[in-house]
């Protein structure tokens, strides 16, 4: 069954700010906003709730500091231990200091990539991917606000342009 | 047009009253124009200086790294001295686009694209110099973790040679996520005015299919922060594991606790320099003056002053501590280095990096472009002797007077050290015309809070309010 879905675009973001509260007001329900820039404080004017990347990044760069220090004690500690330098290796704990520098290289790595593997996931990024901006114009200066269509046709295409929109488009989407 | 405010004092950072369609005109036109005449001969300069490069790498790798001028008391000299210098050019891209992210200064935005691209470049030819020193570089893996029943024995974690492979490492492929991943708005931004189908297809593949949902932006803003946050300690530990090479040898002129800080500044202060001289050259190249303007200059200049300042300090700090020390063979290695054989490039040294930036404490100075050019280049010079300094000096006069030597650069080190140079120009102008060059998503952020025309009509309305 298709469904008909209104594409409005705006050009100027103050704009867009105030046509989001006020189709929000008037019970329109938002599909999704596309829009060439991060427009600071659209998520919290469409109620999306705030992203746990930055929680996810703390325990990857656990997990990395963990993956490290096991890593270092098994191969300077367990494994094979050395006596370089008049400095033996028999103890992780006396050794450690010599380890840092990994430690931390490591927990680094692990926060950084693991959480940008996590977003292009999310948010599914990856090459060959197919763009799915409904309008090409959305990457340059216009603002898209895609919203299902409820009640009269008419009527939602008046109160859309008068929100400030240059351009209001209905759409039957699969 | 409230929630736009900036002060007044504050001077516009986009000039040339733009409306965010010119911002997307002008990132996108150096991608969508042909490249002229002076592109063509600076990049088959560049590529001849690159094969020429290619040739002695070449040459090393089939004969041995006896073609280099090494002998048996300076094993070190021009490869990792060529190695530091490249590492530290790489420290300012990530200072820009992370440093300066976390004080939120929003100039960054229009240089913070070049920075970390010079940053990667000069990361990779970093890497070639320690990688080719092995002899064998098709035994570079080696470098990594590998069991014990695989090759040799476990790699020394206790080796600052090994933290240098894992510091390297990470930067430079933390430094490419945070570059690509800023990319991506952009690319889809020239994706979206593509017309030629293959162009189209290319820049498609390379924006990830970004298509600037509102979710993705938040994650986008999160995921740049938090990796800023991460990039800003990995950056300061990067040189300083460098200078764990000499810092914890025994070495005297190398074993000085100094070395980690000083090195850092040194780093950012040639990095700087290089991004003002890739920068001065490629806003006129690319009439992307309305971005990266005189203001954007000159904040890099003041960095530049500062953190030749520190450089400064620290090599005085370095001569007090050595005849505080009363170690007479510390004292020697320092008074060898100001007046033995190598005394000119020691004094080259403290001329480029000490006194040259002090120009910039006068504002007409570091407001010409022609100054800011000269100086951004004897800065370079300087930090490259800098390096010299440190590492062959220190070498050249050992314990045993019988073993004292100097070094005589072969041919080789110099091909490969000028390859370098070429092969980071290729890389750089190929760059320039085929990367949006200024992260235009950016840019557009702060067009209202910081465009010349909409802090103009801020003010006139204020003006009209008084009355």
């Amino acid at each position: 069954m298709s469904t008909k879905v209104l594409h409005v675009l705006y050009n100027d973001d103050d704009v867009l700010m105030d046509a989001v509260k006020a189709t929000r007001e008037a019970h329109h329900h938002i599909e999704e906003v596309y829009t060439p820039f991060p427009v600071h404080g659209l998520d919290k004017a469409l109620g999306l709730a705030p992203t746990r990347l930055a929680i996810c990044s703390f325990l990857y760069g656990l997990c990395g500091l963990g993956f490290a220090t096991f890593m270092l004690n098994y191969i300077m500690i367990q494994d094979w231990p050395q006596d370089i330098g008049g400095k033996p290796s028999f103890s992780f704990i006396q050794n450690m200091p010599a380890f840092i520098p990994v430690m931390f290289e490591m927990t680094v790595f692990f926060a950084a990539h693991l959480m940008v593997i996590t977003f292009y996931m999310r948010s599914k990024l990856w090459p060959f991917k197919k763009a799915e901006n409904p309008d090409v114009r959305t990457t340059d200066d216009h603002f898209l606000m895609e919203v299902a269509l409820k009640g009269d046709e008419d009527e939602a295409v008046t109160f859309f342009k008068n929100t400030g929109a240059v351009e209001v488009k209905v759409i039957d989407k699969q | 047009m409230s929630s736009h405010y900036e002060a007044p004092i504050r001077k516009p950072l986009v000039l040339g009253d733009k409306t965010y369609h010119d911002v997307t005109v002008d990132v996108a036109r150096p991608v969508e124009t042909r490249a002229n005449k002076q592109w063509w001969t600076v990049f088959t300069i560049a590529l001849a200086a690159f094969l020429w490069g290619v040739g002695c790498i070449v040459y090393t790798i089939t004969t041995g790294i006896g073609t280099w001028g090494l002998n048996k008391t300076i094993g070190w000299a021009w490869d990792i001295t060529n190695f530091v210098w490249w590492v530290g050019i790489g420290h300012a891209g990530t200072l820009i686009s992370a440093v300066l992210l976390l004080f939120r200064q929003k100039w960054r935005m229009a240089i913070n694209r070049s920075a970390e691209a010079m940053t990667i470049f000069s990361v990779v030819q970093a890497g070639l110099f320690p990688v080719i020193h092995m002899g064998r570089p098709w035994l570079a893996f080696w470098v990594l973790p590998m069991p014990n029943q695989f090759g040799s024995l476990w790699v020394n974690f206790n080796s600052p040679l090994l933290w240098d492979v894992f510091a390297i490492s990470t930067y430079l492929s933390v430094s490419l996520v945070f570059w690509w991943t800023g990319l991506l708005p952009d690319f889809a931004m020239i994706r979206d005015r593509a017309k030629t189908p293959f162009a189209k297809r290319v820049y498609s593949i390379l924006s990830f299919g970004w298509s600037g949902r509102a979710k993705d932006w938040q994650r986008f803003e999160e995921v740049s922060l938090v990796l800023a946050g991460l990039a800003t300690p990995l950056v300061l530990s990067v040189h300083t594991i460098v200078s764990f090479d000499f810092a914890t040898s025994v070495i005297p002129g190398w074993h000085t606790t100094i070395l980690p800080p000083y090195f850092v500044a040194g780093a950012i202060f040639s990095g700087f320099a290089m991004v003002n001289t890739l920068l001065i050259i490629m806003r006129k190249v690319v009439s992307l003056e309305d971005y990266i303007t005189i203001q954007h200059i000159e904040l890099m200049n003041i960095i530049i002053m500062i953190t030749g300042s520190i450089v400064g300090i620290a090599y005085i700090s370095e001569l007090w501590v050595a005849w505080y020390s009363g170690v007479e063979y510390e004292q020697y290695a320092f008074l060898n280095r100001a007046t033995g054989p190598y005394w000119w490039a020691y004094w080259a040294m403290m001329t480029c990096n000490v006194i040259s930036p002090q120009v910039m404490w006068f504002k007409k100075i570091r407001t010409s472009i022609m100054a800011s050019f000269i100086i951004s280049i004897i800065v370079n010079i300087g930090m490259w002797f800098e390096r010299f300094v440190i590492i062959a000096t220190s070498l050249h006069r050992d314990y045993l007077p019988s073993a004292w030597a100097m070094f005589q650069p072969t041919f080789v080190d110099a091909g490969f050290y000028i390859g370098t140079i070429g092969f980071f120009f290729v890389l750089f102008l190929l760059y320039a015309r085929s990367f949006p060059v200024i992260s235009q998503a950016e840019v557009k952020t702060i067009l209202k809070t910081s465009g010349s025309n909409y802090k103009r009509q801020r003010e006139n309305e204020n003006d009209s309010h008084n009355h």
